[in-house]
C-alpha cells in the first residue's frame, strides 16, 4: 500500500493540477468549503422562515423541507446535471453542478439545525426584545441569531462533515475529486483494488475523525461559556 | 415524436417494466439492509451497554469508522476490495447471484446500524440507572434486564431518530447505482439513455422517493403517537 501512496500521493492530493484541472482531496475540500459557505446564508433566511410567525411563510418552508429531506442527494445532482445547462444554455462544469445540488440538499439539514437552536432559546428572550419596542426582524437580527449561531456552532461543523462525505457523490457524475481520483489509480492499478480502496477510506477516515474530535471539543467549550456564572461557581 | 410533457407514457411497455423493477428493488434493497441494521445495530447497543472495556472500545472503533467515511466509499470498499479477497468460487457465485445487490444491502445495513446503535444508546441513557439496578435486585439477569426493561424504553425513546436513520436508508440505496445495482435511481438513468425523455423520467422518479419517503415520515409519526408514554 506505500508504494501507491509514493507513486499516486499527487494524483490524491491535487489531481493533475499543474497540467491540468485542480482535482484530488484538494478539489474535495473545495467544493464541501464551498457548499457549506454558500448553504449558511440560504439556511438561515429557511430558519427563520421556519420559525416566521407568517403562515403562508412557515408553511412554504415546511413543504421545501420536507421534499429535500425526502429525496437522495443523487436525485438533486442529477436534476442540476440535466437541469442547469438547459435553464442557463451553456454547458456547466461538473463542479458547478455538484455545488449547486450541495447547496439545495445541506441549506435544508443546516435550517433545521438552527432552527433547532432558535426553538431552544428561552421564549422569554423574545418576548423581552419585543417588550423593548423592537421589531420581529430585529429581535431575530440584534437578539436572537447571534445567541443561536454560537450556541450550534458544533453542529454547523458537524454538517461540514457530513458535506465531506457527500462529496464523494461526485464520483458519479465524474466531478474530479477524491473518489474520483481513487478510482482512477484503482483503474491504473487493476489488480489492487482492495488497497486502493483502503486507503480512500483511510484518508477520508483521517480527515473526518480529526474534525469530529473538534466538534467534540467545541461543545465543551460551548456548553462552559453557555453556563450562567452561578453554576460555573458551583462546579468550583 | 411528440415533444409533449406525458410522463406516464414511459410507464408502459419496456421502460415501464424497467422501472417498476427499479422501485421493486429499491423497497427490497431498503428493507433488507434496514434488517441488518436494526438487528446489528441493536446488539451493538447492547454490547455497549455491558461496560465491558473490550467490547464498548470495538462498539466505539465500529462507529467512529461508519460514520466518518462515506457511504459511497464503503460500497465500494466492499464491492471491489472486500469480494476481491474472497475465494474464486465464491467470487463467480456472487457474480451470478447478483453480487452487487448483497454487497449494497450489507454495506448500508453495517453503516446505518452505527448510527442506530448510537441512537439507541442515548435512548437508554434518559432510562435512570435505579431501574436497572431494581430489576437485578429482582432478580433478572442481565440479558433479561436488557430485553423486559431496557430495551423497549431505549426503543420507545429512541423512536423519532429511528425514523430518520430510516429515511436516510432508503436514501441511501440510490448510492448502489454506482456499483450497478438496478435500483430506482439506475433505471431512471437507463431509461434516460433509452428514450432521451430526461426530465419526465427524472419527475417521475422524484415523485416515487418522495411517495416512499413520506410513507416513512407519516407511519413514523403514528408510530410515535402509539408508544407514546401517557403524562410525558
Amino acid at each position: 500500500m506505500i508504494d501507491i501512496i509514493q507513486n499516486y500521493w499527487l494524483l490524491l492530493l491535487v489531481g493533475q493540477f499543474p497540467n491540468g484541472p485542480l482535482g484530488g482531496l484538494a478539489m474535495t475540500l473545495i467544493l464541501a468549503v464551498c457548499g457549506i459557505g454558500l448553504a449558511f446564508p440560504c439556511s438561515i433566511v429557511i430558519a427563520l422562515a421556519l420559525t416566521s410567525p407568517f403562515k403562508l411563510l412557515h408553511t412554504a418552508a415546511q413543504s421545501f423541507v420536507y421534499i429535500v429531506r425526502g429525496l437522495p442527494l443523487l436525485m438533486f445532482i442529477f436534476w442540476a446535471y440535466f437541469a442547469l445547462p438547459a435553464l442557463l444554455g451553456t454547458s456547466v462544469p461538473g463542479v458547478v453542478t455538484m455545488l449547486f445540488a450541495l447547496v439545495i440538499y445541506e441549506s435544508v439539514y443546516l435550517a433545521e439545525v438552527i432552527r433547532g437552536g432558535i426553538q431552544a432559546l428561552p421564549s422569554g428572550q423574545t418576548e423581552a426584545a419585543r417588550a423593548m419596542g423592537l421589531t420581529h426582524m430585529q429581535t431575530q437580527r440584534i437578539v436572537i441569531l447571534p445567541q443561536v449561531l454560537y450556541n450550534v456552532l458544533p453542529s454547523i461543523l458537524s454538517q461540514f462533515i457530513s458535506t465531506i462525505k457527500e462529496t464523494s457523490l461526485g464520483y458519479v457524475i465524474s466531478v474530479n475529486e477524491l473518489t474520483f481520483a481513487a478510482n482512477q489509480v484503482n483503474s491504473i492499478l487493476l489488480t489492487r483494488p482492495f488497497d486502493v480502496y483502503l486507503l480512500l477510506a483511510m484518508i477520508y477516515f483521517t480527515l473526518c475523525f480529526i474534525l469530529t474530535s473538534c466538534v467534540r471539543m467545541l461543545e465543551l467549550r460551548v456548553e462552559r461559556s453557555r453556563k450562567s456564572p452561578r453554576e460555573k461557581n458551583h462546579e468550583r | 415524436m411528440s415533444t409533449a410533457f406525458m410522463p406516464l407514457q414511459l410507464l408502459q411497455g419496456d421502460s415501464g417494466t424497467i422501472f417498476y423493477n427499479g422501485i421493486v428493488l429499491t423497497l427490497e434493497l431498503t428493507a433488507l439492509a434496514g434488517c441488518i441494521a436494526f438487528s446489528v445495530g441493536a446488539l451493538l447497543a447492547v454490547l455497549r451497554a455491558t461496560g465491558s472495556k473490550i467490547a464498548s472500545g470495538f462498539v466505539v472503533a465500529y462507529v467512529a469508522y461508519h460514520r466518518n467515511i462515506p457511504l459511497l466509499v464503503q460500497i465500494l470498499f466492499w464491492y471491489f476490495g472486500i469480494t476481491g479477497l474472497l475465494p474464486g468460487a465464491v467470487q463467480s457465485w456472487l457474480n451470478q447471484h447478483g453480487g452487487g445487490f448483497l454487497c449494497g444491502a450489507v454495506a448500508i445495513g453495517l453503516c446505518m446500524a452505527a448510527y442506530v446503535s448510537e441512537d439507541l444508546r442515548s435512548g437508554m441513557r434518559a432510562i435512570s440507572s435505579g431501574q436497572v439496578e431494581a430489576a437485578r435486585a429482582m432478580g433478572l439477569s442481565f440479558i433479561q434486564t436488557m430485553r423486559y426493561v431496557v430495551i423497549p424504553q431505549a426503543v420507545r425513546h429512541a423512536i423519532p431518530s429511528l425514523v430518520n436513520e430510516m429515511l436516510l436508508l432508503l436514501k441511501n440505496t440510490s448510492l448502489l447505482m454506482a456499483i450497478g445495482v438496478a435500483e430506482l435511481t439506475y433505471a431512471t438513468r437507463q431509461i434516460e439513455t433509452q428514450t432521451f425523455r430526461t426530465f419526465e423520467i427524472f419527475a417521475l422518479a422524484t415523485i416515487c422517493y418522495l411517495a416512499i419517503s413520506f410513507c416513512i415520515m407519516f407511519s413514523g409519526r403514528a408510530l410515535e403517537r402509539y408508544f407514546k408514554v401517557a403524562g410525558r
